[in-house]
């Protein structure tokens, strides 16, 4: 994948941003993916060319750390807790549903670009258990039925 | 704001907000709007309120300080309140979770708690540094100023505050340390990483009450002599760093930050990291390398933080509970928070009561209170009407413990002796239907996953224990598995260099120990008690009950279920992948689950 020159002028935004900050290559990086939606190996050799942070230094960060993807996103991101009250609470069931109404895995984007499918652990609304959150938004006391309704609906 | 008649508060944290309470609070905008020259009323977006169980809450009360508190409160609902509480002076009682002399139990699920660190959470406006200001903030900073950094240490040191966020480190001792090392640069980190699955009070703590945790961290930069601070929260908590980064705007405009802070000369500015999805950067040596901007891998320690912390310099790191404790102790004197609390264990611990209990929500107790008291007079009991069989605390890092032992006192030494921890404060009650096997499971899998890989009895003994675990909860395990994953776990124990690897084996220890008959139904019987065990149960259609209606038979992913319309169905126990749709899609509660011991099928067949 060729970066586009809207995200080469992105990259090079946030790196002058962080110019004077000490142990910026986190933010820096997390910007970008707020921005851009991943972090490619391609933006990785950018940053690092405007940086000079290695290029090995920070594939090292972007794999350390759950939170960053390297390839786009789909459509629609369902995350699902599987945290301790969510396990509880019959969270397995609830990724099965995710998992074959959507057609896809957790970890992994769906065929089609709609949908991409995340465990995560505790959203911090362990009350409303099951809970998961598309796009941000968060469903408390998720049933499998609520799973493919709301997958049908999307 | 306190002259009006009446005070509605809307509990706009996380959780609130994901039952439905922005909606409730808009209704509630628009309907005032429309009526304010009649009513006499102010509404106010305030944070948690602690009853999760019953979100969305709405609380309305008096200029006479009576409170009333609506829960499940739907936008529908808005309008009777305002009609009949409001306007008729008359509450709703269908809707009402607690009002004076409404209901014993709820009296009693109030005067059991000490709200200490959460004293504002539910009570004030995060967004609004005045709202703050006037329930007494930064008077305790000010009171700080005057004692001057050794008289902070000394009243810290008379509270008897220990950390919070786990190990239970005296807070006095941590800063003097660090004030202590020479240096002339040096900082504070709040630590709101909050890893454990399963925990939310440093969330609700900094969503509803973001300024306590910005005083702590100013009075603690105050004591041990350092100009900066950094906030290191999970990225997973979008609207606790709004809000934080909302009370620091506020904090700076009003000079509780920057240069000359209250004209003391004392200068101070706060930064806010985001962590990026690794349990380990909770540890604090993975922290400072992640606050460093690098992979957050745990280093031996000493040199302590307090030495050699934040870019070499000396550090204090600090939870968020921890933090948000330090302003009232100040400002109330060490003496009125050590009168709460067992002798060694002082003041009071937030929980974050979940599982399968009646009342869950984030709760705050003195120390030294029992599990029972807890589980019952807090939480209501068993959500499920079924047994009570164990909580687990302190997450990945901690262990379960039976409910035979639900008189033990919750402080730091009588948890430890019986081989759990106190953690960083969540609790998970746990009924008859949790297979304890499952859970030892769930949480190897969560820290196996998360373990950084620098050590091999940590990545690797994490990896053979889980696959001991994999083949007990599938019905092959041996009984040489039970001493071997003991011995592992010990070993992952003692050869791991962080807390990481040091706990991890608690939880797979302690189920070991106190729930040793599970593990061997497991194994001897191939018999998952609550029948959790994917591998050990089957899925039945009851031809009793079953009226034919093939909604399972559509539901089923794997087309396992088959039968004539009006006859009753049958699953094929060979292709079903136990996930459990048909169960929930079942209108005649007619498909069960089902475990059975191996000694009893044999039975069946001999006969
Ligand atoms: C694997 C691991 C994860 C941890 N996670 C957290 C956490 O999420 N929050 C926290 O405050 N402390 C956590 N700690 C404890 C910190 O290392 C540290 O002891 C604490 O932040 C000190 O603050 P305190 O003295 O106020 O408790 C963790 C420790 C380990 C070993
Ligand atoms: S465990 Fe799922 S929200 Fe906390």
């Amino acid at each position: 994948m060729q970066v586009s020159s809207e995200q080469l002028l992105a990259i090079e935004q946030i790196v002058n941003k962080y110019r004077d900050f000490s142990g910026a290559a986190i933010p820096i990086l997390q910007e970008i993916q707020n921005q851009l939606g991943y972090v490619s190996p391609q933006f990785i050799d950018k940053v690092s060319e405007l940086t000079e942070i290695p290029a090995s230094e920070l594939y090292g960060i972007v794999t350390f750390y759950s939170q960053f993807r390297l390839e786009p996103i789909g459509e629609h991101h369902i995350q699902i807790c599987h945290g301790t009250a969510c396990h509880l609470a019959g969270a397995d069931k609830i990724i099965e549903a995710f998992e074959s109404s959507t057609g896809t895995k957790c970890g992994a984007t769906s065929k089609d670009g709609k949908f991409t499918l995340d465990k995560v652990a505790c959203i911090g609304c362990c009350s409303l258990a099951p809970v998961i959150s598309v796009n941000g938004k968060i469903y408390g006391r998720m049933t499998a039925e609520k799973a493919q309704k709301l997958v049908r609906e999307l | 704001m306190a002259n009006k008649q009446y005070t509605i508060k809307v509990g706009l944290a996380s959780c609130g907000i994901a039952a439905g309470a922005q909606q409730v609070y808009d209704e509630f905008l628009s309907k005032l709007s429309q009526q304010e020259a009649a009513l006499d009323a102010a509404l106010i977006l305030t944070g948690c309120l602690g009853m999760c169980y019953c979100e969305p809450l709405v609380e309305v009360s008096t200029k006479g300080h009576e409170r009333y508190l609506y829960g499940n409160v739907a936008p529908e609902d808005v309008e009777l309140i305002i009609n009949q509480h409001l306007f008729g002076g008359e509450p709703v009682k269908e809707l009402l979770v607690y009002a004076p002399n409404l209901d014993p139990e709820m009296d009693r699920y109030m005067e059991k708690q000490v709200r200490i660190a959460l004293q504002n959470c539910g009570v004030v406006n995060p967004e609004d540094i005045a709202s703050y200001m006037a329930a007494g903030g930064y008077q305790g900073l000010q009171k700080a100023l005057r004692l001057g950094s050794e008289g902070v240490i000394a009243e810290l040191k008379a509270s008897g505050l220990r950390g919070r966020g786990g190990a239970g480190f005296p807070t006095h001792l941590k800063w003097s340390l660090t004030r202590q090392a020479p240096g002339s640069v040096k900082y504070v980190i709040c630590n709101a990483d909050e890893g454990d699955p399963g925990a939310f009070m440093d969330r609700s703590i900094l969503e509803s009450d973001p300024h306590s945790v910005i005083e702590g961290m100013l009075i603690a930069g105050y004591a041990i002599g350092a100009g900066k601070g950094y906030i290191y929260c999970r990225a997973e908590y979008p609207l606790a760093i709004k809000r934080l980064k909302l009370a620091i705007e506020q904090a700076k405009a009003h000079k509780l930050l920057g240069e000359s802070i209250m004209d003391s000369g004392f200068a101070f500015t706060l930064e806010i990291r985001e962590g990026a999805g690794a349990f380990v950067c909770g540890e604090e040596t993975a922290l400072i390398m992640s606050v460093e901007g690098k992979r957050g891998m745990p280093r031996f320690r000493p040199p302590y933080p307090s030495e050699k912390g934040l870019f070499d310099a000396p550090t204090s790191i600090n939870n968020v509970e921890t933090l948000a404790n330090v302003p009232r102790i100040l400002q109330c004197g060490a003496a009125e928070y050590s009168k709460y609390g067992t002798e060694k264990s002082k003041g009071t611990k937030v929980f974050a009561l979940a599982g399968k209990v009646r009342r869950g929500g984030l709760v705050e107790i003195p120390m030294g209170m029992t599990i029972n008291e807890i589980v019952f007079d807090i939480g209501g009991g068993i959500s499920t009407g079924k047994p009570f069989k164990a909580i687990q605390t302190g997450g990945p890092s901690g262990g379960c413990i039976p409910a035979s032992l639900g008189d033990t006192p919750v402080d730091y030494e009588s948890l430890d002796r019986i081989g759990a921890i106190m953690g960083s404060g969540g609790l998970l009650v746990m009924d008859e239907d949790t297979c304890m096997v499952d859970v030892a499971k769930y949480f190897l899998t969560f820290a196996r996953g998360e373990s950084c890989g620098k050590c091999s009895f940590c990545r690797i003994g994490s990896e053979k224990m889980l696959e001991i675990l994999e083949r007990i909860t599938q019905g092959r395990g041996t009984e040489e598995d039970v001493a071997l994953i003991k011995n592992l776990g010990e070993a992952v124990k003692t050869g791991s260099m962080c807390g990481l690897g040091q706990t991890m084996p608690n939880p797979v220890l302690t189920t070991l120990k106190y729930f040793a008959n599970e593990y061997q139904a497991h194994i001897a019987e191939e018999y998952c008690p609550a029948k959790q065990c994917k591998a050990l149960i089957s899925y039945v259609i009851d031809a009793e009950l079953c009226r034919g209606c093939s909604l399972c038979e559509r539901a089923c992913p794997a087309n396992a279920i088959s039968g004539e319309l009006r006859k009753p169905y049958t699953i094929d126990p060979e292709i079903c992948i136990r996930c459990g749709l048909c169960t929930s899609t079942c209108r005649f509660d007619a498909i069960h689950v089902e475990s059975k011991p191996k000694s009893s099928t044999v039975m069946e067949v001999a006969q």
